[in-house]
């Protein structure tokens, strides 16, 4: 208690020292809070986005799909079982077919994956009721990063050519009915999404499928042949491994601003033993014992952690509050990164986060503190009385 | 009146005894220093600071370890503080033998029985003088409304009262020593040990803190030892311990008349 209130005075007392030592500190606990907050709300918007717009609460894969190998892509579609079709028309899973295509916007070539996706679906997000099912046009939606990229816009025609079943190469105009936005790359850039049972026709696969996406995550998973299910934690092991390496720069940046925090403490706590030697000598000279001293100079090192909470809490709450609900904007298109950005970036503080990097900074202080105060234990009382350096 | 002499067997009432119990107090020893020797290294070699130092200082004395510079003063006055111990020899203060005691006893001792008066005042200077004066009272853990009144009745000893909110920089050099004597009476231990306590003063502000403590000395029976080479200091001493060389040259007791 005495450390405490002594602690409590010399803070007070050394006025300006402190305050510029507090504000310092504030400053590493709002941005260490800020930075991290940011990249969890990454995160958590990223896996969100990808959940909403592509991968639902799950998906069966044809065996031989596999998204990175286009060859195999015209021979990674099958029939949909029929213990899954049940699901299907439940509503449970959306059947999705993929085929590769080309498209001549503007005269260029440029190779698209087509999907085809049924027009009154509610399990993704994409805006599959601009399909018009009274247009002999084949109707089709894109993204707007694949707009923009080929210059196409909605109601605008272009060719697309494809391969059917049997290999046999057609070609015709789609009408472009509807672009949409979305922070999903994957859904967007080189994407041609068409009605599913148009695509069926097309490729000569009625019935079949390529993918099927479950509607979230408690729609049961049937071990079926000839269909892999893949959970949210396969599907998302990308994002992770990018979130997961974002989270290391993160934790570089983090750890500097720690010790960046740690070094004033520190540098403070040094100076202390060598300028306030006479003091520490007076402390002894009238009763203290070298184990109160150190705690108190352990203490108030600590302290300079817990006025920097309380002022870091008055300038830092409301700026967190005002950045949740307004968010960031994120200059970055989200295709430099192949994986879900938003625009707008809304930063996420959880009660872990705070309480955690608290007692991070207050434990990282305690011992930052204890360290050169550990050395006035070792100091001569008449020696610390007569101010000299050692 | 003619004071009784205490005579064993003889029946005595309870006030009596008690006095006659404090006058055997005055006369003992409350410092009692036998064949004690500091050595310090130094590089390869060691250096002689005290040698075979014999001395007795009895309660309420007004003492002065006196000699010039590196004579071993304030070496002495450490070791009677337990700030020090010595290389060899003993040293009895209040009965504890500063050689022999523990870490924790001696800060003990310092916190309820001493009291250091420094010749650069050395006060905490982001406390105000209160908060200086009130510092060994928090170590003794005493209430919020006991400290203030024995604060106050410390600062009105020295009369800077008024200076109760300043802080150690905007004093001058007389106020900074009273408060520093203050800080040091405050607990009424029952030893001051004071360290060249006018070495910064001039002769003005020099006998007024003298005159303050020699006051002090008669009002609350507080012993003195002073560790000074000032000729303003040895003037009020009723005692010089003359030290020369690390050893004791001379010891005289200034009889009233001489004083």
């Amino acid at each position: 208690m005495l450390a405490f209130k002594l602690a409590y005075r010399n803070l007070i007392g050394a006025g300006l020292r402190t305050w510029l030592n507090v504000f310092i500190l504030s400053i590493a606990f709002v941005i260490i809070i800020w930075h991290k907050g940011l990249l969890d709300g990454w995160d958590k918007q990223a896996r969100r986005d990808m959940i909403s717009w592509e991968y639902g609460g799950g998906q069966y894969w044809q065996s031989k799909y596999d998204p990175y190998d286009p060859f195999s892509i015209s021979e990674s579609h099958g029939a949909v079982p029929e213990k899954l079709q049940q699901q299907v028309q439940k509503g449970n899973l959306l059947p999705i077919l993929v085929a590769q295509g080309t498209i001549y916007p503007e005269g260029r070539v440029q190779s698209i994956r087509i999907k085809g996706i049924k027009a009154n679906q509610n399990i993704l997000q994409l805006p599959t009721d601009h399909f018009n099912k009274e247009s002999e046009n084949i109707q089709a939606l894109i993204g707007q990063n694949m707009a923009q990229s080929n210059s196409l816009d909605s109601g605008e025609f272009v060719i697309l050519r494809w391969r059917d079943v049997n290999g046999t190469f057609d070609a015709r105009e789609i009408q472009i009915a509807g672009i949409f936005k979305t922070n999903a790359p994957s859904v967007d850039i080189g994407q041609v999404w068409v009605p599913l049972e148009k695509l069926q026709s097309m490729l000569k696969t009625p019935g079949e499928a390529t993918i099927l996406v479950k509607k979230n995550t408690e729609v049961p998973t049937s071990q079926v042949s000839g269909w892999e299910f893949k959970d949210l934690e396969v599907l998302l092991a990308d994002l992770d491994a990018i979130i997961k390496s974002k989270n290391v720069g993160g934790s570089i940046f983090w750890f500097i601003l720690l010790l960046l925090a740690m070094l004033a403490i520190f540098d403070t706590q040094v100076l202390s033993i060598f300028r306030r030697q006479k003091e520490i000598g007076t402390y002894i000279a009238m009763g203290m014992t070298k184990r109160q001293v150190v705690g108190l100079f352990t203490v108030e090192g600590a302290f300079h952690s817990v006025l920097a909470i309380l002022v870091g809490a008055v300038y830092g709450i409301p700026l967190f509050i005002w950045q949740a609900n307004t968010g960031i904007s994120f200059p970055m298109e989200g295709q430099d990164y192949g994986l879900a950005i938003s625009e707008i970036m809304y930063p996420a503080y959880s009660l872990t986060l705070v309480v955690g990097t608290i007692l991070v900074v207050i434990i990282a202080t305690l011992i930052v503190s204890y360290l050169p105060a550990r050395k006035i234990s070792k100091m001569k009382p008449t020696e610390a009385l007569r101010g000299k350096l050692q | 009146m003619k004071q009784e002499i205490y005579s064993p067997g003889k029946e005595y009432n309870s006030w009596q005894y008690t006095t006659f119990k404090l006058l055997r107090m005055e006369n003992e020893a409350i410092i009692s220093i036998k064949g004690v020797s500091k050595q310090f290294s130094m590089g390869k070699g060691k250096f002689t600071a005290l040698s075979e130092i014999n001395m007795q200082v009895k309660k309420g004395e007004f003492t002065g370890i006196v000699g010039p510079s590196g004579s071993g003063k304030t070496t002495l006055l450490n070791i009677i503080g337990s700030l020090d111990t010595p290389t060899e020899g003993t040293v009895k203060v209040l009965g504890n033998d500063i050689s022999n005691l523990s870490a924790k006893k001696s800060a003990s001792l310092r916190k309820t029985k001493l009291g250091f008066i420094f010749q650069t005042y050395n006060l905490l200077p982001v406390h105000t003088v209160f908060e200086n004066v009130e510092f060994p009272l928090l170590l003794l853990k005493l209430s919020t409304e006991k400290r203030r009144k024995m604060v106050e009745e410390a600062l009105s000893w020295l009369g800077i009262e008024d200076k109760a909110k300043s802080r150690p920089a905007q004093l001058s050099g007389g106020e900074c020593q009273r408060v520093a004597i203050a800080r040091a009476m405050v607990k009424k231990p029952e030893i001051v040990l004071a360290d060249e306590p006018t070495a910064n003063l001039d002769a003005a502000n020099s006998h007024n803190i003298l005159k303050a403590m020699v006051q002090l000395n008669q009002q609350l029976k507080t012993t003195f030892v002073f560790a000074t080479h000032d000729d303003k200091v040895i003037k009020y001493l009723r005692r010089q311990v003359e030290l020369f060389d690390g050893k004791i040259a001379r010891d005289n007791m200034i009889t009233q008349k001489e004083a």
